[in-house]
Formats: structure tokens, sequence, C-alpha cells
């Protein structure tokens, strides 16, 4: 069987050091290894993007990347947002415009909006959908979701 | 699911990828981006042996011109070419075709040289490559070669790259100022794999006739297809719609797509033509003539 290695990545500004098989996705080293279970796992192959997190400033997948391969990284997941008990203007908006209802794809969404709205500070919705496009939502709540983000965007300019 | 169990190995550098490459044989994988690879892994469609991560091989993360090519390595995130204002500038359609690739977060992770590499006939990246004429650089345990696309893609996913060579990037011919470029992708939503893409690049003489014309298809072969009587139909004279259609009709003859879940043969070759009429028709009027 394969050997273990030794990684170590720093999460949400702690550092976790463990040793895992080089099959085990980050996904899984974050949520069983670190038990931060924010990060959900739905399709396992890169399509619902309920997994997204950001690695090193930027999305990914991480049911796409293996734990091995993040060694040193610098990771933020859904639990990295909020201050404590507060929640960010983002986490704020979409639950004030409901943006979220059985809560699965909500994390996914989180950080790809994240991400977005660093790089575009004044979106269209046209332009929230597109980047919202590789997260599924099953409860069929895109419009919220949508509001939700551009209203994020709206307070964090003023 | 999950990966199968696989070894893995981190190379340093091109030089030591091909010495694991050299050692472990065709049971080892290249894992670039991952965005294909572990799916694929995932579903126990494939059972590497071992991984070679090539993602901190940074030589091969760039985007430069280079004597009238641009040339981009293989590590080069998609996102990072997409956004790169040298490839902009150097090869317009790159842009646009990229934001058709999966999604945002996709492109964040996935590599040029990943996708040239996995080689899906559906794929926009190998129709790009092979639709502007570029060239694949790859290298082995005997140095360099490279390889016009034309003869790198073989078939779906297999290409002309030998158990112990890397891709190592690719170089694409500058596109001349003015050309005007367009691209439409028939898929169920956006980011999905496309059921057929097409892609155009246009370019008019100073009197308006057109002097270069580059199309190229994906989806309806084994392989991406550039479609050189198309091409032919539409260079020389001035653009119309009849030139448009005869250009069209040269697309059944040069394609040969299958029956599968997404799409029977006979409307991806409709498909194919239609889109074929657009992207012409859209790069035309996108294409500035310049004195």
């Amino acid at each position: 069987m394969s050997d273990k290695l030794t990684v170590s990545m720093t999460i949400n500004g702690h550092t976790y050091t463990a040793d895992c098989e080089p099959r085990l996705t980050l996904a899984d080293f974050i949520r069983h290894g670190c038990g931060l279970t924010g990060t959900h796992l739905g399709c396992e192959q890169g399509v619902c993007g309920a997994c997204t997190i950001i690695v090193d400033g930027r999305t990914v997948r991480a049911c796409l990347v293996l734990a091995v391969q993040a060694d040193g990284s610098t990771i933020t997941t859904v639990e990295g947002l909020a201050r404590g008990d507060e929640l960010n203007p983002l986490q704020e908006a979409f639950w004030a415009n409901h943006g979220l209802q059985c809560g699965f794809c909500t994390p996914g969404m989180l950080m790809s909006a994240t991400e977005f709205l660093k790089a575009n500070p004044e979106p269209t919705a046209e332009e929230v959908r597109e980047c919202l496009s590789g997260n599924l939502c099953r409860c069929t709540g895109y419009d919220s979701i949508v509001k939700s983000v551009l209203d994020a965007a709206q307070k964090l300019r003023a | 699911m999950k990966p199968p169990p696989v070894k893995y190995a981190r190379a340093g550098d091109v030089q030591e990828a091909i010495a694991l490459l050299t050692e472990h044989g065709s049971d080892a994988k290249v894992l670039a981006g991952g965005q294909s690879l572990i799916p694929l892994m995932n579903f126990r469609l494939a059972r590497p042996s071992i991984l070679i991560d090539i993602n901190r091989v940074r030589e091969l993360d760039y985007v430069r011109e280079d004597n009238g090519t641009l040339a981009i390595g293989a590590m080069t995130r998609q996102r990072d070419v997409e956004t790169s204002s040298v490839a902009a500038a150097s090869v317009p359609l790159l842009p646009e075709v990229l934001r058709h690739v999966g999604h945002i977060t996709n492109r964040n992770r996935g590599t040029v040289g990943g996708s040239l590499a996995h080689a899906d006939p559906a794929a926009e990246l190998p129709a790009l490559v092979t639709g502007l004429g570029g060239e694949l650089v790859v290298q082995g345990p005997n140095g360099v070669r490279t390889i016009p696309a034309e003869d790198f893609f073989m078939s779906t996913f297999t290409t002309a790259l030998e158990p112990d060579e890397v891709l190592i990037g690719v170089r694409l011919p500058r596109l001349p100022g003015g050309t005007g470029v367009a691209v439409e992708e028939l898929a169920r939503r956006h980011g999905d794999f496309a059921i057929v893409a097409a892609m155009a690049a246009v370019h008019l003489a100073p009197d308006r006739s057109v002097d270069l014309v580059r199309l190229a298809v994906s989806g309806v072969d084994s392989v991406p297809v550039r479609l050189h009587a198309a091409e032919d139909a539409l260079t020389g004279g001035r653009p119309s719609a009849e030139a448009i259609e005869a250009a069209a009709a040269t697309v059944a003859d040069a394609i040969h797509p299958a029956d599968d879940v997404h799409a029977p043969a006979s409307y991806r070759r409709d498909m194919a033509q239609l889109l074929v009429k657009r992207v012409a028709k859209a790069a035309l009027e996108r294409s500035e003539t310049k004195s």
C-alpha cells in the first residue's frame, strides 16, 4: 500500500500537521483530519462546488486537490469567514436575503463569492450568475443567492 | 467516490519529472491541475500506480511573446492565461475561449498543458491550438521536440506524447492586429462540457478582402478539427453571406461526430455547421481593417 506522507498547512490561521495517504483528498483532510466540517462534499468530481475553499488566495475544488499537494499552503474555509459569532458582510447578506434554504451548497457559494467580490466590487447580476455557475443549489434558491451577493457587494462598497 | 490507492512523487523540475516517468513507465501519470485526472481516479476509471506531481515546477509557468509567437508554459493556470494582457494582445481568441472552460474555480487550478495532454475531443483548448496551427513542445530523455497540433491529437484521450515525455509548453502564432475572433458553444449549462464548440479568427486586408481565416470545432470527432476547406472558402474574397454559406457547406465532410447520451451525430453535425456560420459572421464583424 501507499506510504503515508507528512503534510502541514495553515487553515484559518491554525497550523495542522498530519500523516496521510497520497490518495486522501484535501476535502477529506479538512473534514476528517482537521474536524472542519463546514466544507461540504457533494459530487466528488468537481461539478457541484460545495467543497470550494480558498488556497493561497484562489478558490479551488477541495475534492480535486490531494492533501499532499497542499503541503505548505495557506487555506481559508467557510469557518474562517466569521469573526467569532459575528457574521461577515457576505454571510450577513445571505442571511438577510434568504440566500440559503438547506444550506448544503452555502459554504461553496460563500467561498466563490468571496474571491469574486474581491476582484469585482461592483458586479452585475449577470456576472454574479456566471461566477456562481460552478456552484449547484438544489433548493432552487439562485435568485436569492444572486440577490445576497449583490447586496453584500453594495454593503462592502459603502 | 475516493481515488484508489496511489503513490505520489513531487517533481522539482522537468528533468526530475522525466526521470520519474522513465523509472515508473506507463503506470505513472503526470498530475498537473487535476481537474480531469482526479475525477477519473475518483470514478476509478484511471488507476495509475504513481502520480508525478509537476505543480511545483515553476519553470513551466509563463505566458510570453517569443519571436512572433505566444509561448505558454504547460503548468500555467488557465485563469492566469484568461486574465493575461500579453495573451489577450497576442491571441485575443484565448480569453474568449477560456471563459468556456469549466468555471472560474476549475480554471484557477486547471492548466493549459493538462487540458492539452488530456485531449478530450470536446475540450476547447485543444481545438484552439489546432485551429490556430499551434505547436506542442514536449521533452523526454532524449531532449525536446516540437509537434504540430494536428499531429499531436491522435484520438480520444490519445496524443503523440510518449510515456516518458512531458508536455512542457505550447506555441501559438500571434494573430495580426485587428483580427476579429468569436467563440460559440452549445452546452446544457455554462461551463459544462461542449456538445459542439466552434471558434473563428478572421483578418481583413486593407482592401477589405479576407486574408486570414482560422476555423476549428470540437465535440464532433475523436480529435479537435481545423476546418481547412471552410477556411479556404472564406479566404481571398470580400466577406459575404454567400461565402459564409459556402464555408459552412464544407463542414459536414470534415467531421465525424458520434452518437452519445448528450446528442445524436446528426444533431452535432447540424449544430457544427450552424455554429461555424455564427462564429465566421461574428469574427468578420469584429475584424477591423488597419492601414
